[in-house]
């Protein structure tokens, strides 16, 4: 079976930034498959050459057998979108939208009903059809998209951060229909994302950084990669902590999150010869199993909420700049 | 719990037929009659909007309503010694108000692309496998609808300022109505695909609305001006659409030769008379080539 994506080589230049430096992999037909990174890390920029929004600089991207530059209006009608900003018109109902792009998207009129029906009873918003989307609240909004995204039965479906800007629980019920419908429709989905628990539904992962994959494999291989648990600990002193952990147990250590982080295999065992061994005073301490977190760390020596931090100094730091001419 | 995974289970079925049914709703490939379909969704959620927002349509009539019943009326006991006898100052402006009353409405339907862009609904069409050109047309055939709608509320008051409703008078308005409103959208959807701000588009279009209407001769006749202004009215697009609605208005009223000379003369280019067809064809002409220029800068987005 043809791979549903498969990218070779693929960068893309803004100016002096090179938003994506040089990425390959490939996605099988019915897979889930996330893109998992900081804000800025160019997910958006290659969720975009995949949609044809945009020409990558060089490489070559296919999407459902198609190629994104030569056949783009192939893959248009083969792809489903959702983008991280709602894209609905608010005076319409929700099945004016979902008429609207079916007439675009050239869906058979015959059709049209029943597929209709089908997509909007899967988001659970059938009996709400006829309302107008401004008073959707923000979750059913979404769900609207995605209906919309399916409506013409596409055979890869894009989700850029399709939970952002929703509350947690709104969060979880997103995902409910996203898993629902991978049971449902003979679909491939591509979807990116920043939020580590929310990469755990996907088959497959890609963590990118700074325009590159650093990491690509199941959840599972992943995190059985790394093998070591997370230990945090709070101390009265963290440099002079960071020391010893590095003289007494050859622990290289860093500070993540405001809190003194290691890894170390069989954390629960670890703590007490911590505490009896270590010579500055320990405040709290806390021991995890391998998350995406962790394993995003070990790729790329951050965690991803240091990362993203460190690009809201760089646009604060920009933005101060601005100010002060 | 239970009752979803009964559901679930019932629907399995019909599930099923359904999905090897609908995998092959497979999109057609792109055709001429795709295109078309685009054009005409386009265009009827333009109308779709319009019948939605009552207000609007009634707020831009204010305007029109203002100009001649207030203005027309006010400066018709003064404008009574110029007037051939028998003819209302009103009934002169009427047709240049009326080309007024969808002045407004055709240039800011355009807006909505602004505000499209603004709320991502753009997106959704420049995405979609269809060619720029259906989306930019629908856009300006659907403004140009919902602008001739207005245009005929206002053409009900034809009889207040005493212009007859003969039918075909009333098909030639709404005719060279439907003209000017495509063009006028052309015009708005150009500037909105270069402006990105709602202020912006706003200000701009205000600063060439009330312009084009008062160089138009909508409230004055066009021959005996000083030569500056003369020069400014034939520059004007506006002139080569009310001219042909007033000689239109003045073709079916009862008025003498000399009255209408004095009224309705025409455009003149240093004496000679502009045909109306021309006048017609120039402002045809004009909008289609503003929609062209408007389809290829859409082209040129993402």
């Amino acid at each position: 079976m043809n791979p549903a994506i498969s990218v070779s080589a693929l960068t893309k230049r803004y100016g002096d930034i090179e938003a994506v430096r040089g990425i390959d992999f490939e996605v099988a037909a019915g897979e889930t498959f996330g893109f998992l990174g900081p804000n800025g890390a160019g997910k958006s920029t290659t969720i975009k050459i995949l949609c044809t929004l945009a020409d990558p600089t060089s490489g070559t991207a296919r999407v459902a057998g198609h190629d994104v530059i030569k056949e783009r209006d192939t893959v248009r009608r083969n792809i489903g979108l959702v983008f991280q900003d709602t894209t609905l018109d608010n005076y319409l109902t929700g099945e004016q939208n979902l008429r609207f792009h079916a007439d675009l998207y050239g869906v058979p009129k015959a059709a049209f009903g029943p597929r209709l029906r089908q997509v909007l009873e899967m988001v659970g918003l059938w009996d709400r059809r006829e309302s107008a989307v401004s008073t959707y609240s923000g979750g059913m909004q979404r769900r609207l998209e995605i209906a919309r995204g399916l409506l013409h039965a596409p055979r890869v479906l894009f989700l850029d951060e399709p939970t952002v800007g929703l509350d947690p629980q709104t969060r979880v019920s997103i995902w409910e229909y996203i898993n629902e419908l991978k049971n449902r429709e003979d679909i491939t989905i591509f979807l990116t994302t920043h939020y580590m628990d929310e990469a755990e539904n996907c088959d497959r992962i890609a963590i990118i950084d700074h325009g590159k994959i650093v990491a690509i494999d199941t959840p599972e291989a992943l995190k059985a990669s790394i093998g070591k648990d997370r230990v945090q600990i709070s101390t009265a002193d963290d440099p002079a902590a960071i020391r010893a952990l590095a003289e007494v147990f050859g622990l290289d250590a860093g500070v993540h999150e405001g809190l003194v982080t290691f890894s170390v295999e069989s954390g629960e065992q670890f703590v007490p010869r911590l505490f009896a061994r270590l010579p500055v005073a320990i405040q709290s301490v806390s021991v995890s199993r391998p998350s995406l977190d962790d394993v995003f760390m070990s790729y790329t020596g951050k965690t991803i909420r240091d990362a993203e931090a460190s690009i809201g100094d760089r646009n604060r730091r920009i933005a101060t700049r601005f100010a002060r001419r | 719990m239970a009752t979803k995974d009964m559901s679930a289970e019932g629907a399995l079925e019909t599930e099923e037929r359904n999905l090897t049914e609908l995998i092959r709703v497979a999109v057609p490939e792109r055709s001429i009659r795709a295109d078309l379909r685009a054009v005409s969704i386009v265009w009827r959620r333009e109308l779709i909007r319009f019948r939605s927002d009552r207000l609007r349509a009634i707020t831009s009539l204010v305007q029109p309503v203002l100009f001649l019943f207030i203005l027309g009326t006010g400066l018709s006991r003064l404008a009574a010694r110029g007037m051939p006898p028998g003819v209302d100052f009103q009934t002169f402006i009427y047709p240049g108000v009326l080309a007024m009353s969808v002045l407004f409405t055709a240039i800011f339907s355009a807006a909505s692309i602004v505000w499209d862009r603004e709320f991502g609904f753009l997106r959704e069409m420049l995405v979609a496998p269809v060619r720029r050109w259906a989306i930019v047309i629908g856009k300006c055939l659907g403004g140009a609808t919902v602008a001739t709608i207005q245009g005929i509320i206002f053409l009900a008051l034809a009889g207040v300022a005493h212009v007859p409703y003969d039918p075909v008078l009333l098909l030639t308005l709404v005719g060279e109505l439907l003209l000017l409103s495509f063009t006028l959208t052309a015009f708005g959807v150009m500037m909105a695909a270069r402006i990105k701000q709602i202020q912006a588009f706003m200000a701009l279009t205000q600063m060439f609305v009330l312009p084009l209407f008062f160089l138009s001769g909508a409230l004055y006749p066009l021959s005996g001006l000083p030569s500056w202004l003369t020069v400014l009215t034939r520059i004007d697009p506006l002139t080569y659409i009310v001219d042909p609605m007033r000689h239109a208005v003045f073709d079916h009223l009862a008025v003498s030769p000399r009255a209408l000379d004095a009224l309705s003369p025409g455009v003149t280019w240093n004496g000679w008379v502009v045909p109306l067809g021309l006048s017609l064809a120039m402002v045809a002409a004009m909008g289609l080539a503003m929609l062209g220029v408007a389809i290829a800068e859409f082209r040129k987005t993402e």
